[in-house]
């Protein structure tokens, strides 16, 4: 038995992959179907699934609404598609303001002494040992109301004798942004820095040799075979900053609503599993829908792309 | 041509800050005179400052003291992307994300040459390197030899004054080196095109090059042809360094223009040498270098006063010729003899433990200084 196992390489890959497998299956694949089930079902007065086939749940996120206030049967509420769409754009310019920050330290990292480059790379990580959430609400301390940044203006207004009205910063869509930049950046940097750093020296003096200026050689070889790192880092931050739901939660409050708080008051507060599961699965489907197109372009991240 | 010289260094020095912090002379007060249209090696082993020197030539590195000269103009701190010469990398250095096409393209691109020029020149240069159809292949679809031909195509599509090559064959085997080279040298005899060529490899410099600069700690040891390098070794380092010598120590006993009488020690004989180092004095110690292929085996003492009698301590067989090793009163002594009889006993020449005689030609006898 052992000997025939030993022999059969199939049988190896099969055994090694058997864990992981089971653990999604169960984990993964499992709930998926039951959320599926759920998203189709009706709620019952007092909270409980009502197993049925109906499209009502979709029906409702797209904004058609049965509970008009005129007394019509049915009526426009662009509430939910407003949540979409809001989820995605800050999706995208968390992603976007993300790159632009993480690129040009990746590159300082990948260009720096290697003697040098483990300590910066450790500092990137340092925030990373806090509690994700302790991080998010040490942006609150920084930007509510009493919070050190008004404490600073405040002070520094004061004396140069100029009247200051405390800034309203928590509690906006900037916080939400401010706060998910903060999160997501290292998962950006890594990604960057290990593609830089496998660029050899000789190609950038092979392209100085051959008469591009420093600038030439970045726009023509640095940006295209770091372009991997950058997909690999956007589908790392865009995916979640999509689901995430503490952040906006903690800096937006009750102003800056995304899916993942719509998810998350469906369950605990609404107690409407089934328009939850409607949800969640829109927003499984949108993102897929987003990093099929994305990575269609720009392939997964470990492909040279062509210039 | 604004100059004769294609490239000249004058007096460089180019001093690094090793990782213990002390100063280090990379390059040491290097001169050197490149002609245009020549082929010229800088050879030594790992450290003796070629590859800086090649960088500096290149513009990758600035020298400490001292200047670069390319077709007269002085360089100063000139970048690479300014000067009028192109590299072949060791490493090839090919951009991994291009077709071989858009590699070659890319120094024309960069003076801003026409589509439709490019198109020309690129073809031109692909069938310079015969590799005419593989133009839509990516670096890693070729074969080591190919990536090679890319990397030279893609230098010289820029009609440089001057193409340097830094160990470009180091990465082949031994049959597509020794392939590459004669290739190498027709490409450079037919485009008139100034080589600097950098290798470890003396076999390949010698086959190469117009010009050899054998290099040591940072310094030029000689310049000279392969003849001159190999034949009148103008010390013990280059004696050493190229091809195998044997060597004996002794003082100058008498001295003229071309003939040095040395006292051996050891043989408690004087032979008869060739001064070759610059100012040999009389009564100098000095150290004698013979090649083993230019030493003669004798059974009897002929009428030659640069014989020595030696013993054969061994004998190694090796096809086209037998290694006969022998101890001369202590000194170990190597001797190249070529088989020019083919006889199956391999011991009917030289049997260990046969006294013979070693016949030392004076002008094979070259004295050199100690160091």
């Amino acid at each position: 038995m052992l000997k025939r196992l030993r022999e059969n390489k199939s049988t190896q890959g099969t055994l090694l992959a058997l864990p992981t497998t089971i653990w999604l299956f169960v984990l993964l694949i499992i709930p998926l179907i039951l959320t599926l089930v759920v998203s189709f079902g009706r709620r019952s007065p007092d909270g409980d699934v009502i197993y049925t086939f109906t499209l009502d749940n979709y029906v409702r996120l797209l904004g058609y609404s049965t509970d008009c206030d005129n007394g019509q049967s049915a009526c426009f509420d662009p509430l939910y598609v407003q949540i979409l769409g809001r989820s995605l754009s800050l999706a995208f310019n968390t992603t976007l303001i993300v790159i632009t920050m993480a690129y040009p330290l990746a590159y300082f990292i990948a260009r720096a002494h290697p003697k040098k480059r483990n300590t910066y790379l450790f500092m990137v990580l340092i925030p990373l040992w806090t509690n994700f959430v302790i991080r998010v609400y040490a942006w609150m301390m920084l930007l509510r109301k009493e919070g050190a940044i008004n404490i600073v203006i405040g002070t520094v207004a004061k004396w140069l004798g100029i009247d200051f009205v405390p800034l309203e910063l928590l509690y906006t869509p900037g916080a939400v942004l401010i706060g998910m930049v903060y999160e997501f950046l290292p998962f950006m940097i890594l990604p960057i820095y290990t593609s830089l750093e496998k660029i050899e020296n000789s190609l950038y003096e092979a392209a100085a040799d051959l008469g591009a200026s420093p600038f030439r050689t970045f726009l023509r070889v640095t940006l295209p075979l770091s372009m991997p790192g950058v997909v690999a880092g956007t589908i790392l931050v865009f995916i979640p900053v999509m689901g995430t739901f503490i952040v906006s939660d903690i800096l937006g409050g009750r102003q800056v609503i995304l899916v993942g708080n719509l998810i998350q008051r469906q369950f605990l507060d609404a107690r409407d599993p089934t328009f939850g599961s409607a949800a969640s699965l829109i927003l499984m489907v949108l993102t897929l829908i987003v990093t099929y197109f994305y990575t269609r372009k720009f392939g997964f991240g470990e492909e040279i792309v062509a210039a | 041509m604004a100059s004769e010289f294609a490239v000249e260094m004058r007096d460089v020095v180019k001093r690094f800050i090793t990782p213990e912090g002390n100063e280090m002379a990379a390059v040491d007060h290097v001169t050197m005179k490149i002609k245009n249209g020549e082929f010229f090696s800088m050879l030594g082993s790992s450290g003796c400052g070629k590859t800086t020197s090649l960088r500096m030539i290149a513009g990758f590195e600035w020298p400490t003291e001292g200047e670069v000269y390319i077709e007269g103009e002085p360089m100063g701190h000139t970048p690479p992307f300014q000067r009028k010469v192109n590299t072949v990398f060791q490493s090839y250095a090919l951009f991994q994300h291009m077709t071989v096409f858009q590699n070659i393209a890319f120094g024309l691109e960069m003076e801003g040459a026409k589509e439709d020029e490019i198109k020309k020149r690129v073809g031109r240069a692909l069938e310079m390197v015969q590799l005419s159809g593989m133009e839509r292949r990516k670096p890693k679809q070729l074969s080591g030899g190919q990536q090679q031909r890319v990397a030279v195509a893609r230098a010289l599509v820029k009609t440089p004054d001057v193409l340097l090559l830094d160990e470009p064959l180091g990465a082949l085997d031994l049959k597509l080196r020794k392939e590459m080279q004669l290739e190498l040298k027709a490409l450079q005899q037919q485009l008139g095109i100034t080589f600097v060529y950098v290798t470890h490899d003396q076999e390949e410099a010698l086959t190469m090059s117009d010009r050899i600069a054998v290099m040591s700690k940072g310094r030029v040891q000689q310049m000279g042809t392969p003849v001159e390098v190999y034949e009148r070794p103008s010390n013990k380092f280059v004696a050493d360094f190229i091809g195998e010598s044997n060597f004996l120590e002794g003082k100058i006993k008498s001295l003229s223009k071309d003939e040095a009488s040395v006292f051996i020690p050891s043989l408690n004989a004087e032979i008869m040498g060739m001064p070759i180092s610059q100012g040999l004095a009389n009564g100098e110690d000095v150290v004698v270098s013979i090649r083993p292929e230019k030493i003669r085996i004798a059974q009897k003492h002929a009428l030659n006063q640069n014989m020595i009698e030696a013993k054969v301590t061994n004998t190694v067989y090796i096809g086209a010729d037998t290694h006969v090793y022998v101890d001369a009163q202590g000194s170990k002594l190597k001797v190249l003899e070529q088989n020019h009889i083919s006889r199956l006993d391999t011991n009917s020449f030289y049997k260990v433990g046969q006294d013979v005689w070693l016949m030392l030609m004076p002008e094979n006898t070259l004295v050199l200084k100690k160091d």
